[in-house]
C-alpha cells in the first residue's frame, strides 16, 4: 500500500520541480479541456505558450504586453509573499490595488493641468499610501481585536469596488468627458503618464519598480534580521515569540507592505496601461497575484519566473480568444487549475512516497 | 424619500428568501469547520453550483432536478479540496483559494452560453390552512421548498450534532484528531464526508441564486456570497441555531439596502451598495472583540497518521 513519510528536510530537488510539473500538468489537463471545446489541444497550448513571443505577425504587439501584465502581477505577488510566510493571509490585494489606483490618481488630478515634475512622484506616494492605508484596516483589527485578516481583506475588495464605481462616474469623472464614466485620460497629460520607458518593450516605471522590489525583497528575507524574524513567525511562530519577535509588528508590517505595494501596482496600471480610472479598470491582477506568488514557491526570484508564465497566459489566453475562438473564462480556470497542481505536487516537497507491505502490529 | 413604498409583509418574505443561499452554504461550511476542516472554497463551489443548476433546469425545465446536479457539481468541487488536503496534505488556506479562483473560472466558461436567459423557478407552496393566515400567510408560509428545506437543514444539523453519536464523532475528530485517531475513528474520512457535505450545501446555496433569487445566470453573480457565509459561521460561534440568526441578519440587510435605494434614501448608493459588506466586517470586529469564540480546535491543521 502507498504510504507518505514525512521528510526530515523539505526537498530542495522537489521544490524547484513541482512548479515545472504542475505547469506540465495543467497543459496537459489544459489542452483536454480545450479540445473538450472545439480546439485542437496542440494549437491551442501552442497559441498561449508560444505564439505570444515568436508568432511572426502578434509578436511585435504580444511581446512588450508581456512585461504590461507581469509588472503589477510580481508586484503584487512580491508583497504578498512576504505576508504569506509569516502566515498572514492577504487575500484583498485586488481592493488595495483600487484604492492606490483612486489615491494616485486623486492626487494628480487635484493639480491638473499642472506639469511640474514632481506630479509623478507625489501620485505614486498617494498610490503607495493608498494601499497602505487600505491594508491597514484588516491589520489593526488583527492586531487589535484578533479580527479574521482574510475575511475582511476580502470584504474590503468590495468595498473598494464600489467606492471606485463612485470615483470613476462621480468624483474623479472627467470634467470634458460628455458625462461619460471614467476619469481623465493620463496618456494625454504627460506629466503624469505613466509611459513606455523604452519604446516598444513595454517597460513603465511599474515594471521597473517590480524588479527592484525583486532584488529587494531577495535581499531582506536572505540577509535583513527583519526578514529572518518574518519567516520565524511563519515557520515556528512559539520560537518567535521566544526570540522576543514582536508578531503585532510582525503583521503590521506584512499587511502594511503588501497593501503598498499593491497600492504602487494600481497607480502605476491606471496611470500607464489602462490610462484613466474606469469601473472596470481592475483586471483581478490582485487575485492572479495570490497564485502568482505559490507558483514561485513564495521565493522572489521564483516569483518573477512565475509572474512571466502568468502573464505570458494572459496575453495567450487573449490570442487563443481571437485566433481558436476559445472563451476568456477558460483561461482563468486554467490559471486556477494550475494553482491546484502546484498544491498538490507540493506533497513530494514535505513527503516521500513509500510502497510498503501492511506490517504485522 | 418614500418609505411607506416599502411593504412590511414583502420585505419579511423577501428576506427569507435572500437569507437562504447564504443560510445553505454557512450549514454546510460549518459542519465543514466542526470536523476541522476550513474550505475556503465556498464561493467557488456556490457559483460553480449556480451555474450548473441553472444549465440543467433549463435543459431539462425541472428546477429540482437543477438543484440536484447543483448539489453533486458543489460537492465535487469539494472532492478535489478535500482529496488535496486530506491525502496530499496541502496547505488548507491556499488550496480553498484556488478552488474559488477555479469555480469562477469554470462557472463563467460553462455559463457563457446561458447569459440572458430564462429558467424555470421553483413554485410557491400552497400550504393548507398556514397559507391563508392573514398577514403570516404571506409572509412566512408562502415560499418554495427551498426555503424551508434550508429551516430543516438547520434543525437537523443541529439535532446531528448535539444528539447523534455521528455528530460526537465528528466534533471529536474536529477537536482533536490525534485524540480521535487514537480512539479508532477514520479522521481522513470522517472530514471527507463532512467535506462533501459541506460542498453540496454550497451547490445547493448558488443554485437557489441563480434558480430563485435572482433568477438569472450573470457571470461572478455570487458576489461574495460565499465569503459572507463564511463571516457567519465565524459570527455563530460554530452554533447552527446562530447561523440561522445571522443568515437572516444578512438577507435582512441586502434586502433593506436595496428597498432604500429604490425608495431613493438620502444615503449615497455606494454606501448602500457596500453596506453588507462593511457590516460584515463590522460583525466580524464585535465578534472578535468578545474574545474566545468556540472555535473547533484544530480547525484548519493539517493530519497525518504517522503511525
Amino acid at each position: 500500500m502507498i504510504r507518505l513519510e514525512k521528510r526530515p528536510q523539505p526537498s530542495q530537488a522537489w521544490t524547484t520541480f513541482s512548479p515545472l510539473l504542475a505547469v506540465f500538468l495543467t497543459m496537459v489537463v489544459g489542452g483536454l479541456l480545450f479540445g473538450m471545446l472545439g480546439a485542437s489541444p496542440f494549437e491551442a497550448i501552442r497559441t498561449i505558450f508560444w505564439d505570444p513571443l515568436f508568432h511572426p505577425n502578434f509578436a511585435a504587439y504580444s511581446r512588450p504586453q508581456l512585461l504590461v501584465k507581469a509588472g503589477p502581477l510580481i508586484l503584487i505577488a512580491i508583497g504578498l509573499s512576504i505576508g504569506f510566510k509569516a502566515g498572514i493571509w492577504n487575500i484583498g490585494a485586488e481592493g488595495q490595488y483600487i484604492m492606490g489606483a483612486i489615491c494616485g490618481a486623486g492626487a494628480g488630478l487635484a493639480f491638473y493641468p499642472s506639469e511640474s515634475p514632481l506630479i509623478f512622484p507625489l501620485m505614486l506616494l498617494a498610490g503607495l499610501a493608498g494601499g497602505w492605508a487600505w491594508a491597514m484596516i484588516p491589520a489593526v483589527l488583527k492586531t487589535r481585536l484578533g479580527t479574521n485578516e482574510i475575511l475582511v481583506s476580502l470584504m474590503l475588495v468590495y468595498v473598494a469596488e464600489t467606492i471606485l464605481a463612485s470615483a470613476a462616474s462621480g468624483f474623479l469623472r472627467n470634467p470634458e468627458g460628455m458625462g461619460f464614466p471614467g476619469s481623465r485620460n493620463f496618456k494625454e497629460w504627460g506629466a503624469a503618464h505613466n509611459g513606455e520607458l523604452i519604446a516598444n518593450t513595454g517597460m513603465h516605471w511599474g515594471v521597473v519598480a517590480a524588479f527592484i522590489a525583486v532584488i529587494a525583497a531577495y535581499v531582506f528575507l536572505s540577509r535583513h534580521i527583519q526578514g529572518f524574524n518574518v519567516r520565524l513567525t511563519g515557520e515556528a511562530p512559539r520560537a518567535a515569540r521566544f526570540a522576543g519577535v514582536n508578531p503585532t509588528r510582525v503583521v503590521l508590517f506584512c499587511l502594511g507592505l503588501s497593501g503598498a505595494l499593491a497600492g504602487a501596482a494600481g497607480m502605476f496600471e491606471a496611470t500607464g496601461p489602462a490610462g484613466q480610472i474606469s469601473i472596470d479598470f481592475n483586471a483581478g491582477y490582485g487575485f492572479t497575484a495570490i497564485i502568482v506568488a505559490f507558483l514561485g514557491r513564495l521565493n522572489p526570484i521564483g516569483i518573477l519566473l512565475a509572474g512571466l508564465l502568468m502573464a505570458l497566459t494572459y496575453i495567450g489566453g487573449e490570442l487563443a480568444q481571437l485566433m481558436l475562438s476559445l472563451p476568456g473564462a477558460a483561461i482563468q480556470l486554467f490559471q486556477g487549475m494550475l494553482l491546484f497542481f502546484l498544491l498538490a505536487t507540493d506533497v513530494f516537497t514535505n513527503y516521500r512516497i513509500r510502497l510498503s507491505r501492511k506490517e504485522a502490529a | 424619500m418614500d418609505l411607506s413604498s416599502i411593504n412590511p409583509v414583502l420585505l419579511v418574505a423577501s428576506i427569507m428568501v435572500s437569507a437562504t443561499p447564504i443560510l445553505l452554504a454557512a450549514m454546510g461550511e460549518m459542519v465543514v469547520e466542526k470536523s476541522g476542516v476550513l474550505n475556503l472554497g465556498v464561493e467557488g463551489m456556490m457559483i460553480t453550483g449556480a451555474v450548473v443548476g441553472f444549465a440543467v433546469a433549463v435543459n431539462t425545465t425541472s428546477p429540482m432536478l437543477g438543484f440536484v446536479a447543483a448539489a453533486i457539481a458543489g460537492a465535487a468541487l469539494s472532492l478535489a479540496f478535500g482529496f488535496l488536503t486530506q491525502f496530499l496534505l496541502s496547505n488548507q488556506v491556499a488550496t480553498g483559494l484556488g478552488l474559488t479562483l477555479a469555480g469562477l473560472g469554470l462557472s463563467a466558461l460553462i455559463g457563457k452560453p446561458y447569459e440572458g436567459m430564462k429558467s424555470p423557478t421553483l413554485p410557491k407552496l400552497d400550504i393548507p390552512v398556514l397559507g391563508d393566515l392573514p398577514v403570516l400567510g404571506k409572509m412566512v408560509f408562502s415560499h418554495d421548498i427551498m426555503v424551508y428545506f434550508s429551516l430543516a437543514l438547520v434543525v437537523a444539523v443541529w439535532a446531528f450534532l448535539k444528539h447523534t453519536r455521528a455528530g460526537l464523532i465528528l466534533r471529536a475528530v474536529g477537536e482533536s484528531h490525534d485524540s480521535a485517531h487514537a480512539l479508532g475513528y477514520k479522521v481522513v474520512r470522517v472530514r471527507l464526508i463532512a467535506i462533501l457535505f459541506g460542498g453540496a450545501c454550497s451547490g445547493l446555496g448558488g443554485a437557489y441564486l441563480s434558480l430563485v433569487r435572482v433568477p438569472q445566470w450573470t457571470e461572478g453573480m455570487t458576489a461574495g456570497a460565499g465569503w459572507i457565509a463564511l463571516a457567519i459561521v465565524v459570527f455563530a460561534s460554530w452554533r447552527a441555531g446562530r447561523v440561522l440568526i445571522g443568515a437572516y441578519l444578512f438577507g435582512g440587510v441586502t434586502v433593506l439596502q436595496l428597498n432604500l435605494q429604490a425608495a431613493g434614501a438620502n444615503v449615497p448608493v455606494a454606501l448602500l451598495s457596500a453596506s453588507p459588506y462593511l457590516i460584515t466586517i463590522l460583525v466580524l470586529v464585535v465578534i472578535s472583540a468578545r474574545g474566545n469564540h468556540g472555535a473547533p480546535a484544530a480547525l484548519g491543521r493539517p493530519f497525518h497518521a504517522s503511525h
